[in-house]
């Protein structure tokens, strides 16, 4: 393992009785945010619970801030705060119980950062859990896990099921995280637009397959849906990278996921002339790259 | 000198320019305004990163344009700053040229003659 890595995944299967998580290779480089992004059923939460060393894979290596998953787990689980969605706390118990718990158990806690913590998220520590909403126990969890500072964070879809308020909270605590250069965050969402804003890499993952795993920003820059308006009788040029062709009238819309700034001159040939070129989003993305893919399998 | 520039720029997911854009075309306005002077320093891209509440490789991304645009410089290990010697009014013309070739484009596109678009620009000017 690299050193600049902080989570390396070469070619890991794990096989169910009915889904194949299909030789995944991923990297997190140490200081990075990676939005891990798929379908329900993908193997987003197979692959978070491999990595932490909570799942045996059948084959293949991982290693987590350099220590060999999941023989070494102990000694990576000092450094990893896990957040996810099936995490439990004990309902007859209070937030400070579960506060109190951590700190005894784990290497380090920072006490003012907890306490800082509980103010912004609105918690009361008097609480117990069984009384709390659901957006209130993930952000107790979260508490737990950022308290502890530790180098790397593992959060399974953080942000679902919780209000625009609590989103951005939780947002925020990940921004702050972010200014130092030797944490690295992997989290997964179906929440597109969080994935959007806060990773620096997209690992996109669907059907047990990694579909890709990019810089956001590369990413991003490559797809366009570029508009025309063409004459009749007009036939498209072949050009790599193109996605998909809808054509209506004399008005044509297509899309590419490799766009650069000479396709426009090579579309704008004779009668032909690109009247937009527009950004996707991450979530349209994500929806024409599952279904292009739906068509590649059929 | 102005030394109490906040780095708060307002981003819009709505925005159809990328992120990096918008805190390019921010920068770029607020320079050429004049609230940022030559030689003030830029958040580090991780603080920035953290105050916009975007990621790090969004902030990198725009940096690095605005130091190939010439407008700020970047010192390895150090920080960046905003260029020394900007004019502002050649900026300003910069983006007045990007404004009028967008206007000619789209009147070629539409078939106006060049005298019929100099006489709607002329509508717009007070006089």
């Amino acid at each position: 393992m690299r050193p600049e890595n902080a989570i390396e995944c070469h070619q890991v299967s794990k096989r169910y009785p009915n889904f194949h998580l299909d030789h995944i290779d991923l990297e997190v480089p140490t200081g990075s945010v990676m939005g891990f992004v798929g379908p329900n059923g993908a193997g987003k939460s197979t692959t978070l619970r491999i990595i932490m060393g909570l799942v045996r894979h059948d084959s293949g290596e991982v290693a987590v801030l350099g220590n060999t998953m999941p023989r070494q787990q102990i000694a990576a689980k000092r450094e990893i705060g896990h957040v996810s969605e099936d995490m439990r706390l004990y309902p007859g118990q209070t937030i400070a119980f579960h506060m109190d718990f951590m700190r005894s158990i784990v290497p380090f806690w920072d006490d003012k950062y907890a306490a800082d913590l509980l103010g912004r998220f609105g918690l009361v520590p008097d609480q117990k859990i069984k009384g709390l909403s659901h957006g209130q126990r993930v952000k107790a969890c979260l508490l737990m896990a950022l308290a502890r500072r530790p180098k790397l964070l593992v959060f399974d879809e953080p942000t679902t099921g919780l209000d625009p308020v609590a989103r951005q909270e939780i947002i925020e605590e990940m921004s702050a995280v972010v200014v130092d250069e030797d944490r690295t965050i992997l989290f997964s969402s179906h929440n597109t637009q969080d994935v959007e804003q806060m990773s620096d890499r997209i690992t996109f993952i669907n059907g047990g397959s990694v579909l890709f795993s990019r810089d956001k920003e590369d990413l991003m820059d490559g797809w366009r849906r570029i508009r025309l308006q063409v004459p009749d009788g007009f036939e498209l040029p072949g050009f790599p990278g193109l996605v998909s062709v809808q054509r209506n009238g004399r008005l044509l819309v297509l899309v590419t996921s490799q766009y650069h700034q000479n396709l426009e001159q090579m579309l704008s040939q004779g009668e032909a002339s690109v009247t937009a070129i527009e950004r996707l989003t991450l979530e349209e993305i994500f929806l024409t790259s599952v279904s292009v893919r739906k068509e590649l399998v059929q | 000198m102005n030394t109490h520039f906040d780095w708060k720029l307002v981003l819009s997911q709505a925005d159809e320019r990328a992120m990096y854009q918008q805190i390019m075309d921010q920068i770029h306005q607020h320079v050429v305004l004049g609230d940022l002077l030559s030689g003030t320093k830029l958040p580090s891209i991780r603080e920035l990163a953290s105050m916009l509440k975007v990621s790090v490789i969004t902030v990198k991304r725009a940096y690095l344009e605005m130091e190939r645009s010439g407008i700020i410089v970047t010192q390895h290990g150090k920080g960046s700053w905003v260029a020394e010697g900007l004019d502002r009014r050649q900026l300003q013309q910069e983006e007045l040229e990007g404004h009028l070739k967008r206007a000619a484009k789209l009147a070629a596109d539409m078939n106006i003659t060049s005298a019929e678009l100099a006489a709607q620009l002329k509508k717009h000017i007070k006089s």
